[in-house]
């Protein structure tokens, strides 16, 4: 009866040791990394946006992506109404009664972008096992490498913005996402969404340059004025334009979410409308990745865990166990 | 020279060829066939599975439940060891062979998940592995706690084979063997826990908690006892031998008293969190909860008091209802309590169900055939102990 006590004890002492192994991490939490100084990035102001679509179809060039037809099984058209492995990056409409007025939350309509918003502390470099998704240490991109990936789809689960995608349709399916065009940077160019854009809804730049552009735009009265500068803010390569300033909801959605994204988003329908759930400051993957470092930073837990394991198990063990028993008698010096 | 004597362990004997190794043999055919065509045709081809849930019952099933059942080798491997109750320890060959298949094929079932399988071995390969990730910790500890059960599964082959040179070799190995073998299930098991963390607000407060590697790893003990009362019974009737209950019935109040650690941790954290109300919420995932509680709760009434515990019927329903609770944790937490966003939806398809009820089928010919040739259950006729076969 006793060692029956002993035992649920020890379960019980065991138990409280995990449990509190798995709350303290709080205490000793990593917090939400870092951005990079010279991280780019986007800002996508929903009032700018008009649903041409340029933006979708020169993702599709510049990143030689084949036609996605999964608007209805006999469309003839290439009109993804998501993004996909095979389309990056898309623009989605929300819509109210009549969707007469623009940017209007009753009775009106607006846009969204939606591609990879390349988070400063990424939920899918956090989760793959295999470092097929890496932050670029300078630049912030999140990019993907098909050849280290193993297709587990780790990332796709974790991402609070649903943004990596898989192709379950090919034998060898691998992950699609945006990688801000980080291929054609050695050739001058920058994120294709954002040159091809007519009326900068869609800006690149300097993340540092984005957010005062930003705010700058949430200051300014509605009604009044103000020039829209096109393409890459940071180089100012294209020429900008003078319009109305809109009534923008007052919030910049990327500043904070999840540990910051290097794409930001400004606009005058409230943004869990335009499929932007609010999110916590702190990100996921710091959570995730500090429990981790609490139970097996440095292996001392599970080593600790194995001695005693071990000890215990020598001592336990029947002398005839599992051998034949030919044991030498030796007694543990230990003690 | 043990402390306890035991019946020694020897092959059950009789056919091979019977219905139920027919059922399976063309349930295992059938899900090669479809096997066939997803490597032929994608994961889409034969799979329900969508970018809103990239994971379904092959991940959930076979890896995430399949491994906590197999959690049996390594629960009984502890008390018998670790916490030295010697009395168990017929219990441990059978335990740890059903361990050994369930995660043998956890690990083999994981490459046709894989949509890039060619590369599965970057997991553990350096300038590819990536510590950070929970995922890396699960592959790691599965791989090597194979390799370790193998290891510890060992003797009864050489034993059946008379290599008494390689038995010895192993035996005095055994104790460290042991010793990893407690602690890498005991960090998969939390890790499969603490995979969801990442996921963030995307998983329902019911279940999303910093608590999960340890809810899961209690849980998985719990189970690992609860798997050895039902496989016991299940062997017991199908061989037509005694049921142990001088075992089964003791081992049943350590479970229960593993279920009471367990349900205090589930529901103090819930209450510590304030989670709690969202279970009076009119929702699927609040139903969902609600029916994993009672399972897990049940087994508490079904083997409560020492006259219940005796009836080996109720040690056969405890174990399955507590095997039923410990499935809806798992499928509750990656799949119900997981929610993307509007628009996607996941239910296995037939071929997705009948994939894993071949890889279930393949455990239970495997145990068939090593139980009725291999010396895995103690010997029924009560012959001198220590006579291996």
């Amino acid at each position: 009866m006793s060692s029956r006590r002993d035992f649920l004890r020890c379960a019980l002492a065991g138990g409280a040791a995990v449990a509190g192994a798995a709350a303290s991490p709080a205490v000793q939490a990593r917090g939400n990394a870092e951005i990079s100084p010279d991280a780019v990035g986007l800002l996508f102001d929903a009032t700018l946006c008009i649903g041409c679509k340029a933006c979708v179809a020169a993702c599709k060039t510049a990143n030689n992506l084949p036609v996605d037809i999964n608007t209805t099984p006999d469309s003839p058209w290439d009109v993804p109404l998501d993004t996909t492995a095979r389309t990056f990056n898309v623009i989605k409409v929300y819509k109210d009664g009549k969707a007469t007025l623009k940017d209007t939350e009753q009775g009106g309509y607006a846009f969204m972008k939606s591609s990879c918003l390349h988070c400063v502390d990424p939920s899918c470099v956090s989760a793959c096992p295999v470092s097929a998704m890496l932050k670029d240490p300078v630049t912030g991109i999140v990019s993907y490498d098909k050849d280290a990936c193993i297709g587990c789809r780790y990332c796709v689960a974790a991402c609070p913005f649903g943004i990596p995608k898989y192709d379950y349709d090919s034998p060898t399916g691998a992950i699609g996402k945006c990688q801000l065009c980080r291929h054609r940077m050695k050739d001058g160019h920058y994120a294709a969404c954002a040159e091809v854009c007519p009326t900068g809804a869609t800006l690149y730049g300097k993340v540092s340059d984005l957010k005062v552009e930003a705010q700058r735009r949430l200051a300014l009265k509605p009604g009044e004025t103000t020039v829209y500068p096109r393409g890459n803010l940071t180089t100012g390569d294209q020429p900008s334009w003078e319009g109305a300033v809109p009534a923008y909801v007052q919030h910049v959605y990327g500043e904070k979410e999840v540990g910051g994204t290097q794409m930001m988003k400004l606009a005058a329908v409230p943004f869990d409308k335009l499929g932007h759930k609010p999110l916590p400051e702190r990100s996921f993957s710091s959570r995730s990745e500090t429990l981790q470092h609490t139970l097996y930073g440095g292996l001392a837990l599970p080593v600790v865990a194995l001695g005693v394991m071990t000890f215990l198990a020598k001592r336990n063990m029947p002398k005839d166990d599992d051998s034949t028993g030919q044991h030498s008698d030796k007694r543990e010096g230990g003690q | 020279m043990s402390a306890h004597v035991h019946a020694a362990p020897a092959p059950v004997g009789g056919r091979l060829l019977n219905a139920v190794s027919f059922v399976c043999a063309v349930l295992i055919l059938s899900a090669f066939a479809i096997l066939a065509l997803r490597f032929w045709g994608g994961l889409g081809a034969v799979t329900n599975l969508n970018d809103g849930y990239p994971w379904g019952i092959w991940v959930v099933g076979d890896v995430v439940i399949g491994s906590a059942f197999a959690c049996g080798g390594f629960s009984v491997a502890m008390l018998v060891y670790i916490f030295n109750k010697g009395e168990y320890h017929p219990l441990v060959r059978p335990a740890l062979l059903a361990s050994l298949f369930g995660y043998s094929l956890a690990g083999a079932g994981v490459i046709f998940d894989l949509g890039r399988y060619w590369n599965f071995w970057h997991i553990l390969w350096p300038g590819y592995a990536s510590p950070n990730s929970v995922m890396f910790e699960v592959a790691a500890c599965i791989s090597l706690y194979i390799l370790v059960m193998w290891l510890e599964f060992s003797p009864t082959f050489f034993e059946k084979f008379g290599w008494t040179n390689a038995q010895r070799k192993v035996g005095r190995a055994m104790f460290f063997l042991i010793g990893l073998g407690t602690v890498l299930p005991m960090m998969h098991q939390s890790s499969l826990g603490s995979m969801l963390i990442v996921f963030g607000t995307q998983l329902h407060p019911l279940w999303q908690t910093m608590a999960l590697p340890a809810i899961y790893l209690i849980s998985a003990i719990t189970l690992g006892y609860a798997v050895v009362l039902f496989e016991s019974c299940v062997a017991a009737a199908g061989y037509r031998r005694s049921i142990e209950m001088h075992l089964l019935t003791p081992l049943s109040k350590v479970m229960l008293g593993m279920l009471g650690v367990y349900l205090a941790l589930r529901f103090g954290d819930l209450i510590v969190r304030g989670a709690i109300a969202t279970a009076f919420e009119p929702t699927l995932q609040a139903f969902m909860f609600w029916l994993e509680s009672i399972a897990f709760v049940l087994p508490l009434r079904i083997l409560g008091s020492p006259a219940k515990r005796a009836n080996p019927a109720n040690l056969f329903t405890g174990g399955a209802v507590l095997m039923i609770a410990g499935i809806l944790l798992r499928v509750n937490s990656y799949l119900v309590g997981y929610q993307t966003g509007d628009g996607w939806s996941y239910f296995p398809s037939i071929p997705e169900m009948m994939v894993t009820f071949g890889m279930f089928a393949i455990e239970v010919l495997a145990y068939i055939v090593i139980t009725r040739r291999f010396p895995v259950l103690p010997r029924e006729d009560h012959a001198p102990a220590g006579q291996a076969a």
